[in-house]
């Protein structure tokens, strides 16, 4: 340890790389590029899993929406390509039946999948908007971010009030800066509704920023939809198997909607869970990837520093004759050398970490100001970084190791012979 | 001082050996100024190696400062270098990126001692070779005769036992070789051992005892007038 913390230590390993400072730099470059690449990789990956991440932080990710088609075959007297709906009591009966569903929340919508979004009139401003009839339970699928006001209740489902949540958007077309549209009228397809909230923008979902939810209960009464629903959101259970929950859901509505049990098409569906899987592996594909391709560049780096070193050591072969002949014990010229190794793959490492630190603040202060683009905070954990640079250590000495033994396998009187 | 008792060395050369010394005995007391005298292949390079612990020999007995020298790893070796020999050479074997103060505190520093106390011990040796105002410049900045000055204080540095010099005016013109040669003396006169291999008549004759080998054998062991001056 004395060693190691002795000025003079430092002193001989200083000259040595004073002597050849250009081929030290490269060395050093070939460690910091192998460093700088992991570290850098390592955010980047960070970054897109922690951009995935706020992507879908709104969202129930084990989830399926699902939605009535028209039956493929005939079953019990029907024909093929009849309409089917789904209806509000589908919901309880599928809550009844499968144990692994823990909430459904059942949704309609006007001016989405076809058909004329409704018209939204205040004072002498006509729009065309978005109109959602939800329950509460919405929030707990697809969360909906109030900035002001509230959100849908249940009293208001209850007594069908005529109440509404409006967009960002909305509020901007529509509204003067100055004015305060909570507790404001808007007239929604003739009649008038009193806003109780706005939202912020919800990318993940159909409602964007000009949407207008109000009361499901109401929403059935102004379309006269009765007991259909336009789709549903199920959110299983987190340790549910959600292809499972898919089929066993869709049973019991074929078995309610009398269609045949095979029938593919009567119900169609978008498995959320399932495609959230596939990116949850992506990106750990991509963090597997990350991790190989960074140890292997940095060994890469380490390796040019041990042949290096292997060159320098044969070009000192004389240096290493004279301090032996002077009394440097084969410890002394090894350490010396291992140190040196050391060294160089330590300031290497250290400015390889600060520069890949500095490209990845520079990404995100450029690349995250947008949203839409799954990449956010790359951050490398301070415990990688500085395993990063222990195993840089390690490396370093184990390699330093095979010069060194070079230089002392050498006997100094053939060292001193050599010219 | 140095004791030997018939000396053998051998070197492979191929499948055959090349038998070198073939039994040397030779005794040098402490205070002898000894040259060994030999053309190139006599052994007498051989015989220095050995003597300097650079090399072993393969029969017969060394005895360096009393004790018997066998078996020697490399520590030992290093350590033994470092506390009774100093070196000289031909080439001067200067490190060429540190200073002339730098290269003669060097064997102080693998004695481990501190910085300060080097460049101090250091500096009174230069001063000693007369080069005390070069004492930062690099050896490339030197003359050949400067050089070896430095040398030969890096090989008393560490206050040894014996100076061993080979050939150590092999690369200097005749005036920088009685420079040198009045410095070993004048080092001779303070009671220093030293042992010089040269095959050089003039020089030889500068010292107090000439020991000729030819063929790895003693062919003269005699004083020289200088001695018997004394």
């Amino acid at each position: 340890m004395k060693f190691i913390f002795d000025k003079d230590t430092w002193q001989e390993i200083f000259g040595s790389i004073r002597k050849s400072k250009l081929r030290t730099a490269i060395t050093v470059i070939g460690v910091l590029w192998g460093i700088f690449l992991f570290i850098t990789l390592l955010g980047a990956a960070r970054g897109m899993e922690n951009g995935f991440d706020r992507e879908f932080r709104n969202l129930a990710t084990n989830s399926i929406f699902l939605w009535a088609q028209r039956t493929g075959m005939p079953h019990k007297g029907f024909q093929r390509g009849r309409r089917l709906r789904l209806k509000i009591q589908d919901v309880d009966a599928i809550l009844k039946q499968s144990q692994n569903v823990e909430f459904i929340a059942p949704r309609s919508v006007q001016g989405v999948f076809g058909g004329a979004p409704a018209s939204i009139k205040r004072k002498t401003n006509t729009k065309t908007y978005k109109l959602f009839g939800d329950y509460p339970i919405l929030d707990n699928v697809n969360k909906v971010k109030i900035l002001e006001g509230r959100f849908i209740n249940s009293r208001d489902i209850n007594e069908a009030r005529k109440v509404c949540v409006i967009g960002e958007k909305i509020v901007d077309e529509l509204f003067e800066k100055e004015e305060n549209p909570v507790g404001d009228f808007l007239e929604v397809n003739g009649s008038f509704f009193q806003i109780v909230g706005l939202y912020k923008d919800n990318q993940t979902s159909f409602e964007g920023d000009d949407s207008i939810y109000i009361p499901f209960s109401t929403y059935r009464k102004i379309n006269n939809t009765g007991d259909n629903i336009g789709w549903m959101v199920i959110a299983a259970k987190s340790d549910a198997d959600i292809v499972k929950v898919e089929e066993n859901v869709k049973s019991i509505l074929k078995r309610r909607h009398g269609v045949h049990p095979d029938d593919e098409r009567a119900f169609g569906s978008f498995n959320f869970g399932e495609m959230f899987g596939k990116i949850t592996g992506f990106v750990k594909g991509m963090k597997f990837l990350t991790w190989f391709v960074g140890i292997a560049t940095l060994i890469a780096g380490v390796i040019a520093i041990g042949s290096i070193l292997l060159i320098t050591v044969s070009e000192r072969t004389k240096e290493i004759g004279i301090r032996r002949a002077i009394g440097a014990t084969p410890a002394n010229i090894k350490g010396q050398i291992i140190l040196e190794s050391v060294f160089l793959t330590l300031v290497a490492g250290i400015l390889g970490i600060i520069f890949a630190g500095g490209i990845l603040m520079m990404i995100n202060a450029n690349l995250t100001d947008g949203e839409g683009i799954p990449f956010v905070n790359p951050t490398v954990n301070i415990t990688i970084a500085l395993g990063a640079v222990a195993a840089l250590v390690t490396f370093g000495t184990l390699i330093g190791m095979i010069p060194a033994q070079r230089a002392i396998s050498i006997k100094p009187i053939d060292a001193l012979r050599e010219e | 001082m140095i004791k030997i008792e018939n000396l053998h060395k051998s070197y492979p050369i191929g499948k055959d050996s090349l038998h070198v010394l073939k039994g040397l005995d030779l005794t040098i007391e402490e205070g002898e100024f000894v040259s060994i005298m030999g053309s190139s292949g006599s052994g007498k390079s051989t015989l220095l190696n050995i003597v300097g612990l650079l090399d072993v020999h393969d029969e017969g007995n060394y005895y360096l400062n009393g004790q018997l020298i066998k078996d020697l790893n490399e520590k030992k070796a290093a350590m033994l270098r470092n506390k009774f020999l100093g070196f000289v050479f031909q080439s001067f074997n200067l490190i060429s990126y540190k200073t002339a103060l730098e290269n003669v505190a060097l064997p102080l520093y693998y004695k481990g001692l501190g910085r300060k106390e080097r460049s101090k011990i250091a500096l009174e040796y230069l001063e000693k070779v007369g080069l005390k105002e070069w004492a930062e410049h690099l050896p490339n900045e030197l003359s050949g005769g400067q050089k070896q000055r430095v040398a030969i204080a890096r090989a008393l540095v560490t206050q040894p036992k014996v100076v061993l010099a080979d050939e150590p005016t092999g690369a200097l013109d005749s005036t920088t070789t009685d420079s040198v040669m009045d410095l070993l003396k004048e080092i001779n006169d303070e009671g220093m051992t030293v042992f010089v291999i040269t095959h050089e008549e003039e020089v030889a004759a500068q010292t107090k005892r000439i020991v000729r080998l030819r063929d790895g054998i003693i062919t003269s062991d005699e004083l020289t007038k200088k001695a018997k001056a004394v």
